[in-house]
């Protein structure tokens, strides 16, 4: 790959960004719920040119052991990126970027869990990048959350996810994976429908009235993914008038 | 990994807290007193041993000459460690760096880096082949709370202090690291809608959220986390935010601007 400089890119073409959305506009989203046989729940999801899979097993018992708490349910959370999801083959297996994304991650989710429902027990979340396309994090957040409703684990509510950036001295939503290597900031948070946050990391250079303005716009984008989220789940649960054989052994 | 905390204590700290206290006295948005002793270490480039209130942190800078990555071939190379080694506190444990250390490092990181501080296409020597590598290792000697910003103080307070070894190397004379900007995390913790600064590790223990700004000598933001199974109202923290960016300048300005 050929290091570019941020003045060689033009982000904006007559007025629209370079794949054509408006500044405020989100990438396309596509969620489908339950799409794995054997996990608990799952959703794959796409949003531009990312796509993630993520698998909810649990509540289950705690190995090892001595990480079981007595009062609450932990919670686990593996962000990994598939060798093969971005231009220069990253090596296989969990880096410094993929703790700390799975850390945030997880506290970003873990505050809607009602984890004091499964002492001694773990909710297991496994989220796989398969392609990546800037904000991987996101995408993953936001199957994660729609693979634990649809593992039937209770949560106060829903968590969504969504970026804001900055790049050419405007704020943008959802920024796309050229703007976000030569652009001028990241704001990835997530939250709650009632507006309450749960992630919120940024990098770059923002003044803080620009902040302001990236997290509402952020929080805008993510208001629009969750009535996605919601649709897919509502979508599947429609189709589910009988249930399927497996399913009614599974309920013995 | 998590401290643990009585019952009672947890009451005595909340009810404190009711009144508008905090048990060493402070103010919500007060720091500890802050020390910082540069070159204390003869054989690191740079070093700096940071004292915020009973909290120490010692960060050393090395640096090389090494292989530039493929896609900055003219660019230096920044590599932030961090060593939350036993001794430092009793749930730190030997072995592989923890989720929380790991987190710790990228964040004195993603402040230098994004700050750009240090001018990375400076620290090219043979563009494509040869570059200055810069190793800034955080050892965190003993958390009484609040090691992330000692360790983002120490960390700038060393490379203020860093002395490029270009004779060892037989690349001319050494010559003081060019550092452009002065970044500092300011983090807050929020319990029952208070918001506490730069908190004791009692205070850590009983909060569930943190958020952590770090901020530009303009005044810009330059990084953000968010930390904690809790959650946060965006008017806490944009309160954290504005407090924060006064809080970055008087440090900067006490003990970082010669």
């Amino acid at each position: 790959m050929i290091a570019m400089d941020e003045t060689d890119i033009s982000f904006f073409k007559d007025g629209l960004r370079l794949d054509g959305r408006k500044a405020d506009e989100l990438r396309p989203v596509k969620i489908e719920v339950g799409v794995l046989a054997r996990a608990d729940g799952s959703c794959y999801i796409e949003m531009g040119g990312n796509k993630v899979i993520a698998a909810v097993y649990g509540p289950r018992e705690v190995h090892p052991r001595h990480l079981q708490e007595v009062t609450r349910a932990i919670v686990r959370y593996r962000y990994n990126m598939a060798s093969f999801s971005v231009e220069d083959r990253k090596r296989p297996g969990p880096d410094r970027r993929s703790y700390e994304l799975s850390k945030v991650s997880r506290e970003a989710l873990e505050p809607v869990i009602l984890t004091s429902f499964f002492p001694r027990s773990v909710i297991d979340v496994f989220v796989e990048v398969l392609q990546a396309d800037a904000g991987t994090r996101t995408a993953g957040i936001n199957a994660a959350a729609v693979a634990l409703a649809d593992a039937g684990i209770p949560m106060k509510s829903m968590i969504s996810s969504c970026a804001a950036g900055k790049v050419a001295d405007t704020i943008v939503l959802d920024p796309m994976k050229e703007e976000d290597n030569f652009g001028q900031a990241d704001l990835p948070i997530a939250m709650t429908p009632g507006g309450d946050i749960t992630l919120m990391q940024m990098d770059g250079n923002l003044t803080p009235d620009e902040f302001r303005q990236a997290v509402e716009l952020a929080m805008k984008g993510a208001r629009d993914i969750h009535e996605l989220q919601r649709e897919a789940l509502v979508k599947k649960y429609n189709q589910m008038t009988e249930l399927s054989p497996a399913e009614v052994h599974a309920c013995d | 990994m998590t401290n643990v905390i009585s019952e009672i204590k947890k009451d005595f700290i909340y009810n404190l807290l009711l009144k508008g206290e905090r048990i060493d006295g402070r103010s919500f948005d007060q720091y500890r007193e802050i020390s910082i002793e540069r070159d204390v270490i003869r054989k690191a480039e740079g070093s700096a041993l940071v004292k915020l209130g009973s909290s120490q942190v010692l960060v050393g800078v090395k640096m090389q000459p090494g292989e530039p990555f493929q896609d900055t071939p003219n660019r230096g190379v920044i590599i932030t460690n961090a060593e939350l080694v036993p001794l430092a506190s009793p749930s730190f444990e030997p072995g592989p760096p923890s989720e929380v250390g790991i987190e710790l490092a990228r964040l004195v990181d993603r402040g230098v880096r994004e700050s750009k501080a240090i001018d990375l296409d400076a620290l090219c020597i043979e563009p494509g082949r040869k570059v200055w590598i810069v190793f800034i290792d955080v050892h965190i000697l003993d958390d009484c709370g609040n090691i992330l910003d000692a360790a983002s103080l120490g960390a700038i307070a060393a490379l203020l202090s860093t002395k490029v070894p270009a004779s060892r190397f037989g690349l001319g004379e050494d010559y003081i690291l060019p550092v452009r900007d002065i970044p500092i995390a300011t983090t807050a913790i929020e319990f029952n809608d208070v918001l506490m600064f730069d908190p004791g590790v009692d205070e850590e223990a009983i909060a569930n959220t943190r958020l952590t700004i770090i901020t530009t000598a303009e005044g810009n933001i330059c990084g953000t986390q968010k930390s904690g199974t809790g959650m946060l109202r965006p008017e806490q923290a944009y309160r954290i935010i504005d407090i924060a960016c006064e809080k970055a300048k008087e440090i900067r300005e006490k003990f970082l601007e010669a």
